[in-house]
């Protein structure tokens, strides 16, 4: 194939024979958006801050866009959610600017495609895309490596109509795409995306990376715009196949989420210190994690020692591997026992938060 | 800015990184982990030598 095959069509969905759904078809995580762990409503005011599971905000300006997860199944008829974005001014993209809207994926989850070689399997992109402004829209295809991309473009010719889109990519036989424990592909949509930073659609450049094609409508400046998405896949061949979530089930769907982030309520066994009165709490992980996570408290934790019950509000030590993280925390109230073993309890309004993004 | 602090443990190091929202994280020193790489990065970036 010595170039892509782009199409765009507006579907409908009519019934017949339903396709199978075979786990691990589709290399997106979360192409349905059904799992936002860290919230439902994101204005993103840093670059890389990331959304719904999986999805991550790159940007050069704070607060020009808004990103939600809605549920709403009347909108993309098939799908209970989709990633909303509004834009919130009427921003000028200027040549080294970007915005836009990025799941990277790991080389785990890649190799088969064996890019990179000259054996590089094409791939298919598709998902359903819906704006309140027309034109033709672009993103890319980039290594994690950055040093091969892949620009495409698609169409939304209709405003507010949901729109299926189908991008069929040769695959890539250079490039950086083998990063060990780490990323391989980088799905990139474009919100606003400058000169610098985009090229041509519809071929693969070696040496650099793009976050978008040439010309590409700019969602982020139109005051009010809206882009929403859903059913993302990415599959290995040369054709569209009706979606499937990657793990096949929304429990799934969870853990494969979860092995890059994960939060909870702890409810753990811990012990304190009599030097310090420092407690020590240990979790195992329900999901093995990509790599040994970072960690944030959010919120407070309520701490129980069979005689007192009292509070911890920050973390002043931490450990952790791919299945297992412990943490030290000092009582904020409350004076424990002594060598005492412990409980977090559930009613609590603190979540640990864990990370191992790429 | 983001601050980072290295912080001693009973068996080791871990990073303790301060968003700019005073967002507290810890970092394990795990080569794999995004946040321990943008810490060397920074390490890296803020040794280099100006001309």
């Amino acid at each position: 194939m010595s170039r892509a095959q782009l199409t765009s069509t507006v579907e409908q969905n009519t019934g017949g024979a339903v396709a199978p759904a075979p786990a691990g078809k589709n290399r997106i995580i979360n192409g349905a958006m059904e799992i936002s762990q860290r919230g439902t409503s994101f204005t993103p005011t840093t670059d890389s801050t990331y959304t719904l599971d999986r999805w991550i905000a790159r940007l050069t300006a704070a607060s020009k866009y808004s990103v939600q997860q809605v549920s709403n199944s009347s909108t993309f008829v098939g799908f209970q959610n989709y990633l909303a974005v509004t834009s919130l001014a009427a921003t000028t993209v200027n040549s080294t600017d970007f915005y836009t809207i990025n799941q990277y994926i790991e080389w785990q989850g890649w190799s088969d495609a064996a890019w990179g070689t000259s054996s590089a399997k094409p791939v298919t992109l598709s998902f359903w895309v819906q704006s309140s402004l027309t034109g033709t829209f672009g993103g890319s295809i980039w290594s994690y490596g950055s040093d091969a991309n892949y620009p495409f473009t698609y169409s939304i010719p209709v405003a507010n109509t949901p729109t299926k889109i189908s991008i069929t990519i040769p695959g890539a036989t250079a490039g950086t795409w083998n990063i060990t424990n780490g990323g391989s592909v980088v799905v990139n949509f474009g919100l606003g995306v400058g000169s610098s930073f985009t090229g041509p659609a519809g071929a693969w450049v070696y040496g650099s990376y793009t976050r978008g094609a040439n010309g590409a409508v700019n969602v982020v400046s139109t005051n009010g715009a809206t882009w929403y998405i859903t059913g993302v896949q990415l599959e290995l061949g040369s054709s569209s196949t009706p979606f499937a979530r990657a793990a096949g089930t929304f429990q799934g769907e969870l853990a494969l989420c979860q092995r890059y982030y994960q939060e909870f309520e702890p409810t753990a066994r811990g012990i304190f210190s009599t030097t310090s009165q420092s407690n020590r709490d240990g979790y195992g992980l329900p999901v093995t994690m990509r790599a040994a996570p970072s960690a944030t408290l959010n919120g407070t934790l309520t701490w129980y020692d069979g005689t007192t019950v009292g509070t911890m509000t920050s973390i002043s030590a931490y450990y952790s591997n791919t299945t297992y993280v412990e943490f030290d925390a000092v009582p904020a109230t409350g004076t424990p026992v002594a060598f005492r073993p412990c409980l977090i309890l559930l009613a609590n309004t603190g979540k640990i938060r864990l990370s191992s993004e790429l | 800015m983001i601050k980072y602090e290295v912080i001693e443990t009973t068996t080791g190091s871990c990073i303790k990184r301060t968003d700019e929202d005073n967002t507290i994280w810890f970092i394990p020193a795990d080569p794999a982990n995004s946040d321990y790489q943008a810490y060397l990065a920074t390490l890296a970036a803020n040794s280099a030598p100006t001309a």
